[in-house]
């Protein structure tokens, strides 16, 4: 099967310049090599902390940056280097959803406005059949057909991620980025949109390209997970596997972070230690040795290269075979009355939903 | 047991609307323990912001408190005139928010801005009191090489650092009671534990109390003693830090705790709550939760449940709590 999207040691390098002449002085290393497949119907999770290259990486996949160094190939063709009619014709297969709700929907447009723009764009239909495709979109998102003639301002951030959704999907694409779609919202939100783009993925057979610095949200949404530090892939590899069995000590450190709702396991987390480190002044060695527990005198010295560590696991970590297993996916058991309340809340809801339908 | 440190009654917080008063706080009544943490947990829109602003009284025009008593260490703060209530803002209780990048003036060293809390409640301190102090303050919460970094400006600093300043400043005068608005919303999953750790450990240091108002019951987990549910303007439920999460009653709780994504399980879909928080100006009659809730019956749209005692110290406003009952 061809992957939908491949990327092949992408990197996008920016000059820092200073004084009268803007002669370089650094480079910010954004994305460093980085390399990924996106099968037909999956969901491949990028995930890390602000600033290690993620939003970059998805950017450069999409064409809307151009790369320093590497491929990308969408289904199966070389779109590197496409520019012009070809590029924009791509851009009917491959869509963006943002993470900011209430800034990337134009406030002086009306829904039906921002919903038809992507069809007059590309040319899709005649009016009639444009309007009727606009009420066909807020449907597929849950939003009421009235609501096309409101402004952005009326909704709230999970309905105007709704429409931002919808706009992405009005041209029907193969492929969505989605960049941090869910992190602007409140928790019982975040659950609705979830929800909701894991219902579309299965009836329009999407694939999804998911950026996320949550790896919660991700063990729900992901078939695949790529972990990134300071623009590299560090670990990556079928979803289970990784949470399970994490092979690189930024994976865990991630992990650990998480706060869980369980009061009882309250000091069971292990710190991070230290910032970032800022991608102009990226560490020698592996570029984790700054803040890894598990560092040896090799980790300053020598760049790990990603490995395979089990079929389709692989790990940027010198010590990746060595570390221990990880302990934190023993969860408290959940007590019995929460446990029987939430079943029972569960129960409710699933009966509401069928009675909707 | 001694007297809490805050006690909030009956508060009732409103904005002048185009039909009269709508109430953003409407009838909240919690207590603060001394060198406890309070948890005040809701959705956007569900009143938790405005609850802080109005135990600080920075409720902003046209919204007013319109009832209630805030009674901090004896006094009540809504009786103080200004400047009264002046000395006690910033020195005896302190407040930090969720925006690192816009709490701090981007013009002005973050030691200038730490000294200037500092002065502020302290119009005698010498200039190299006042540095040594504010390096000290800085050092408190593990900035390294404190004394350098007081001359950076804010964009020098990493988001984690900046919220480090902002506790610096908070900090600074020794408060009794901290008022903590999404500290850490907007932060990073490792940064966010560093920092609430942090506040953990200054916690049991100076044995002020905290208030954390926070949308993340995982991060109420992590650090509340006690936990206060809100929605739409009220408490809906009350517990203590444990038996919110063992033992949650309100089906607000309920729908909050089954939203959450965990790590641990794999659940094929997350338990969301539909709909949203109602605008305050457009409440339903009978509980506010209605036209949300999976366990709706008809009294549930007429009768506005208040707290009923569910528990050792643990209180919910729902007349079909517990839900179990309901099967049976």
């Amino acid at each position: 099967m061809t992957p939908v999207l491949e990327a092949e040691g992408l990197a996008k390098h920016y000059p820092i310049r200073r004084g009268l002449l803007s002669r370089a002085s650094g480079t910010v290393r954004a994305v460093d090599g980085v390399s990924f497949q996106v099968m037909p119907g999956e969901t491949l999770a990028l995930v890390g902390e602000s600033g290690c290259g993620k939003s970059t990486t998805a950017r450069l996949a999409l064409r809307l940056l151009d790369p320093t160094a590497g491929t990308v190939r969408f289904e199966g063709q070389d779109i590197t280097a496409l520019h012009g009619a070809p590029l924009r014709a791509l851009r009917r297969r491959m869509q963006i959803v943002f993470q900011d709700p209430f800034a990337s929907l134009n406030p002086r447009m009306t829904v039906r406005d921002i919903l038809e723009e992507p069809l007059i764009v590309h040319a899709i239909g005649d009016r009639t059949a444009r309007q009727t495709r606009v009420a066909e979109l807020l449907g597929l998102v849950g939003l009421a057909p009235y609501h096309a003639a409101r402004y952005p301002h009326e909704f709230s951030g999970g309905q105007r991620q709704r429409i931002g959704i919808a706009r992405a999907l009005a041209v029907e694409p193969a492929l969505v980025v989605l960049d941090e779609p869910v992190s602007a919202l409140d928790v019982s939100i975040q659950a609705q949109v979830v929800n909701l783009l894991d219902d579309l993925q299965r009836r329009l057979g999407l694939s999804y390209l998911f950026i996320a610095h949550d790896l919660a949200v991700v063990k729900h949404v992901a078939d695949r997970v790529a972990v990134m530090y300071l623009g590299r892939i560090v670990e990556t590899g079928p979803k289970d596997q990784v949470f399970a069995d994490p092979r690189h000590p930024y994976t865990r450190l991630l992990l650990s972070a998480i706060p869980r709702p369980d009061p009882h396991r309250r000091l069971a987390r292990q710190a991070a230690q230290g910032d970032l480190p800022s991608p102009a002044n990226i560490p020698a060695g592996c570029r984790f040795h700054t803040r890894c527990p598990f560092v040896i005198d090799r980790c300053r010295t020598e760049d790990p290269a990603l490995h395979q560590v089990e079929t389709a696991h692989l790990s940027a970590c010198h010590r990746a075979a060595e570390l221990p297993p990880l302990d934190i996916e023993q969860a408290h058991p959940a007590p019995p009355a929460a446990a029987r309340r939430l079943a029972l809340y569960a129960e409710r809801r699933a009966a509401q939903a069928e009675g909707v339908q | 047991m001694t007297d809490p440190l805050l006690q909030i009654e009956g508060l009732r917080t409103v904005f002048r609307g185009a039909n009269g008063d709508v109430p953003a706080v409407d009838g909240v009544s919690l207590s603060v323990p001394r060198g406890k943490t309070l948890g005040i947990v809701g959705e956007s829109g569900c009143g938790k912001s405005m609850l802080s602003l109005s135990v600080m009284r920075l409720v902003p025009a046209p919204g007013r408190i319109a009832a209630g008593r805030v009674v901090f260490d004896g006094q009540d703060l809504l009786a103080l005139d200004a400047p009264a209530l002046r000395s006690l803002r910033g020195n005896r209780i302190a407040m930090i928010f969720q925006e690192p990048m816009t709490s701090l003036n981007p013009v002005f060293t973050v030691g200038d801005q730490i000294m200037e809390a500092m002065r502020a409640h302290d119009r005698r301190a010498s200039a190299a009191g006042l540095r040594a102090r504010a390096a000290a303050a800085l050092d408190r919460v593990r900035i390294p090489a404190a004394a350098r970094r007081l001359d950076d400006y804010p964009h020098q600093m990493s988001g984690g650092m900046r919220q480090r300043v902002m506790i610096a400043i908070a900090l600074s005068c020794g408060p009794d009671l901290l008022i903590a608005d999404e500290p850490t919303t907007a932060l990073d999953v490792t940064v966010q534990a560093q920092i609430l750790d942090l506040l953990r450990d200054l916690q049991a240091q100076t044995g002020m109390a905290i208030i954390l108002i926070t949308h993340d019951l995982g991060v109420v987990a992590e650090m509340a003693d006690e936990v206060a549910v809100m929605y739409a303007g009220r408490v809906v439920e009350r517990a203590p830090g444990t038996a919110i999460f063992d033992d949650p009653q309100h089906p607000y709780t309920l729908g909050l705790l089954g939203s959450i994504p965990r790590v641990e399980e794999t659940r094929d879909r997350l338990l969301a709550i539909e709909g949203a928080v109602p605008a305050p100006f457009a409440l339903p009659s009978g509980c506010r939760f209605n036209p949300r809730c999976v366990f709706r019956a008809p009294p549930c749209t007429e009768v506005d449940p208040p707290l009923l005692p569910l528990g050792p110290d643990h209180t919910a406003a729902c007349i079909r709590a517990p839900v179990e009952d309901l099967a049976a």
